[in-house]
């Protein structure tokens, strides 16, 4: 029974005739308007495969228009590792004619369509797919009551998938309850009233449509700590302040926002700020001058404000301060596409200012990793006293993704500013030694109180002129960033150790990367898979890594530019004169799908034989036997 | 941090104790040329830390890009010198990253009204708790006179070698409208009035501003001679109010009167010198965000970083 005002109970009266068939994934594609909550259904989702220790990927679209317009979901959820939101879906939810015409081509042979049959006409007779034809408007109308209002349609279909896939609906209502629980009772009533209804659609009408996921191997869960499910920019945000960080600065950018929206409501609890600026300029000033304090600031923007913050963060390189900067990519250039994934700020982030300027630039891989990649960038920007760009992107910044609670009591970061009094020999800028600034508030036991400058400097922070001391001092800051390159660990290296190709990606790319390589192996092609999230410096020992393979293939989601390749290709052929290292690009605004990665590879292994495991259209999971 | 003032850290114990003079608190040779108004504004400042006695290590000396914000170097405090027109928001980060701090921020006309002037907008209207010194010469000295934004119309400069042809800026009428809460105007020949008012300013709770004129000798010579008495000028000082009854009191200026601050900013060349306006009811931000804070970590019962950061996971399972 999920509620007391369930008009039937579906658990007997429309009891399964057979027992579900088992699956390892699926991948839901949910198509409506923006207003319809969509969103919410996929969070809920989300959140259920969380709580189930099953591992969940979405995805989503947001209109760039301000309001209403076509909007998607897509949830993949399974036992297992989930790396990608998956190339294609296996069941299609659509609720307008519109999103039937455009998402149909989306769905796998042998895969469902489920529609609403007041809104939707499907092409008749295509039996290339399961079709159901769902009232749910009307269904949602007659379950709710009220005025004709449709308003609950989203819980109508999230009852139906979980009746579809077994899902567990005591825990699907405890999720719908601390949603809507804040709320109006009457809302959380007509939730689950919208909830039964979509429950106990006929089973009759469902074509024996009855999944339940693989059971869990609960020892590839050994971390003993429960999941938790949130989107990259969440996850980031909680890294820092994890790692410490209480003072911040920014300026509202998509899809860099959420980050500052987090960090404003949380650090007050935590007795820290976050500061809106006038700019993209002042939020980096204010940034640093939090950090010259002795407390490291985080600051962040997306593609066009980076490039505001440039001079800022050249000061920041110049007078050595620790800084991060935190770069929520999207399609460019200029405005380009706002609600987009791109990767195409690789060399901005690593090269933009004017001037020698070695820079740290770190990329996370997946939503779980935006929170430790956090951590590791507050931790170089203290260690080496510099500033730290970290690159997500579109895609990691707003899908949800689930993953094990962080070993918080492990992790904890100390946030103290060091006032400590400093020795007669202080100086913020040794030729010797890392800078270690004194705040202001700190006493110089010289008496000779520092200066923290843009202009090139003596080791005491005064203004000078002289070649010798502008190489020394360009070197002192070169060498500590190639210090840090030598200090990192090996990047992840998965696959064959040698072979016929390497796979080189970084950022959000991993997870299709990863399955694309699988299929590469599947078809009987060797080859390895290389992640970088360092990716400047680099790691050492790439050199070694790159020789054992016949082609390396760069897969990145930007343009290959004049010369035929992306901006890491790009850099990787520049650093290791290497001529096995080629590029797959694309500029579409979308994450790479596994075919993509595939075919860019057969290409240039000039493989006729991957070639043609990719025209074999993968079938749905659900397809009938 | 668990404590509810965070953004005072703990102060280090005071060793010792020895008065701050000018002798300690002068760094390297300025490099200013001889003559040059900017070496008065530097001796007021001498004078004003001497007064105010503030302990050494808590006082912060900050600086954008031109002639005047090489002033950083030439003090013997925490100090930095940034890049161009963004030192008050950086200066902000400070103010608020260490309310502890007295934080001046020295710069010229180019630096604060023109490359700068939105920071300087924001950064008073949000009343941020810091001292700005605006060493107004009306031209580019650094880069060999270029027109700046408030040189007057038909001063030829290098980029307007027939006169300069657009309306320059009001500094009184623009600082005033920023919303800043102490706003003042001095000049680098009347030493003991910067001192009072860089003094004043400094005590100010608040985003106090005194504009000093303070004239190029090599690329606007005399531009400030019709304020001068000894040149020939008129030193007209505003007259405060004392509130204390006599008929002339009510001519005298009511410095917390904005109307009557726009006035005084209306007259016309060289117009007064003196506080125009003071405002100490307006909170600080330092102040708003301490009270953010404060409430805020009664809502969470003052839990620690590691029970908060649990707890909002905990909602995420």
């Amino acid at each position: 029974m999920v509620s007391p005002n369930t008009p039937e109970t579906p658990g007997d009266a429309a009891a399964p005739s057979a027992a579900p068939r088992s699956i390892h994934d699926v991948v839901i594609r949910l198509a409506g308007n923006s207003q319809d909550g969509i969103q919410s259904v996929g969070g809920f989702l989300a959140r259920l495969a969380g709580r189930s220790d099953q591992d969940v990927m979405t995805y989503m679209t947001i209109p760039s228009t301000i309001s209403g317009g076509p909007s998607i979901f897509q949830v993949r959820m399974g036992t297992g590792d989930i790396l990608s939101s998956g190339d294609r879906a296996d069941i299609l939810v659509a609720f307008y004619q519109h999103s039937y015409d455009a998402h149909i081509s989306s769905l796998r042979p042998g895969g469902v369509l489920l529609y609403d049959s007041d809104h939707v006409t499907p092409v008749e007779g295509d039996n290339r797919f399961t079709q159901i034809a769902v009232p749910i408007t009307s269904g949602t109308v007659e379950a709710v009551g009220g005025a004709g209002k449709d308003k609950g349609k989203n819980i109508y279909i999230l009852g139906l998938i979980a009746r579809v896939f077994d899902l567990d609906v005591q825990k699907l209502a405890a999720l719908i309850k601390e949603r809507f629980g804040g709320k109006n009772e009457d809302i959380v009533r007509n939730a689950m009233l919208a909830f039964d209804a979509g429950y106990a659609w006929p089973q009759n009408n469902l074509h024996d449509l009855f999944y339940r996921f693989e059971a869990i191997d609960l020892a590839t869960r050994a971390s003993g700590r429960p999941q938790v499910t949130m989107d990259g920019n969440q996850a980031l945000a909680y890294g820092l302040l994890a790692a410490g960080v209480r003072h911040g600065a920014g300026y509202p950018i998509t899809p860099w926002s959420s980050i500052m929206e987090t960090l404003r409501t949380e650090l007050p609890k935590y007795g820290g700020l976050f500061v809106q600026c006038e700019d993209e300029i002042a939020a980096i000033s204010t940034a640093i001058g939090f950090s010259y304090t002795g407390h490291l600031a985080i600051t962040g923007s997306s593609g066009p404000g980076l490039s505001l913050k440039m001079e800022a963060l050249g000061w920041a390189t110049m007078a050595e301060m620790p800084l991060i900067v935190v770069n929520v990519q999207r399609g460019g250039p200029s405005t380009g596409m706002p609600t987009n994934v791109e990767q195409s700020d690789l060399l901005q982030a690593i090269y933009g200012s004017h001037g020698d300027t070695p820079r740290v630039v770190l990329s996370p891989k997946n939503v779980e990793d935006c929170f430790y990649i956090a951590m590791e960038a507050c931790r170089i920007a203290r260690t080496y006293s510099t500033p730290v760009i970290i690159l997500s992107d579109m895609a990691l910044a707003s899908r949800i993704e689930a993953f094990d609670e962080p070993d918080f009591p492990k992790l904890m970061v100390d946030p103290k500013a060091d006032l400590s009094d400093r020795g007669a020999d202080f100086k913020p800028y040794p030729l010797d030694a890392i800078t270690r600034h004194a705040p202001p508030g700190s006493k110089i036991g010289s008496g000779k109180y520092p200066t923290v400058t843009g202009l090139e400097h003596d080791e005491l922070g005064h203004p000078t002129g002289s070649s010798k001391l502008h190489t020394q001092m360009t070197a002192k800051r070169r060498e500590k960033i190639k210090k840090l390159g030598a200090s990192l660990p090996a990047p992840e290296l998965n696959g064959d150790a040698a072979g016929d190709v390497l796979l080189v990606t970084w950022g959000s790319t991993w997870g299709p990367a990863l399955e694309a390589l699988k299929r590469i192996n599947t078809a009987g092609v060797t080859g390895g898979h290389l992640h970088l999230r360092h990716i400047h410096p680099l790691p050492d020992g790439l050199e070694d890594i790159f020789n054992r393979y016949r082609k390396i293939v760069v897969a990145e989601i930007n343009d290959e530019g004049l010369y035929g390749f992306g901006q890491l290709a790009m850099m990787l052929r520049a650093r290791y004169a290497n001529p096995a290292i080629v590029s797959v690009t694309k500029t579409d605004g979308l994450t790479f799908k596994i075919s993509e990665i595939v075919a860019g590879v057969a290409r240039q292994l000039q493989s006729a034989h991957l070639d043609a495991t990719l025209s074999v259209a993968q079938p749905s999971a659900l397809a009938k036997k | 941090m668990s404590s509810p003032t965070l953004f005072s850290p703990p102060t280090p114990a005071i060793t010792t104790a020895v008065p701050l003079t000018k002798k300690i608190l002068t760094a390297d040779h300025p490099t200013w040329c001889p003559g040059c108004g900017d070496f008065a504004v530097l001796a007021s400042f001498y004078r004003v830390l001497e007064k105010l006695q503030y302990p050494h290590e808590k006082i912060v000396t900050f600086a954008g890009i031109g002639c005047s914000s090489r002033f950083p170097y030439f003090v013997n405090t925490h100090g930095g010198h940034y890049i161009h027109g963004r030192a008050l928001p950086f200066a902000a980060g400070i103010s608020l990253g260490n309310d502890d701090l007295h934080v001046f921020v020295f710069g010229g006309d180019g630096d604060g009204f023109s490359i700068g002037g939105n920071h300087l907008v924001h950064t008073a209207r949000k009343n941020v708790n810091l001292t700005y010194v605006i060493m107004d010469n009306s031209v580019y000295g650094l880069t060999k006179k270029q027109t700046s934004p408030t040189s007057p119309i038909g001063f030829k400069t290098k980029t307007d070698p027939t006169g300069a042809i657009d309306q320059p800026i009001n500094p009184m009428r623009t600082l005033l409208n920023t919303g800043a809460t102490f706003v003042a105007r001095s000049h680098a020949t009347q030493v003991n009035h910067m001192v009072e008012m860089m003094t004043r300013a400094a005590k100010h709770p608040g985003f106090s501003v005194v504009e000093i004129l303070s004239e190029c000798v090599e690329f606007y010579a005399g531009a400030f001679d019709s304020s001068i008495p000894r040149k020939g000028g008129t030193w007209s000082l505003i007259q405060e109010k004392k509130h204390d009854g006599t008929p002339e009191d009510a001519d005298r200026h009511d410095v917390t009167d904005e109307v009557a601050a726009f006035k005084l900013a209306g007259q016309a060349w060289p117009g007064s010198f003196g506080v125009f306006y003071e405002n100490n009811v307006r909170k600080t931000k330092n102040v708003l965000e301490a009270e953010l804070v404060t409430k805020a970590r009664e809502r969470t019962k003052n839990a620690t970083d590691l029970q908060l950061l649990q707890a909002t996971f905990a909602k995420m399972r």
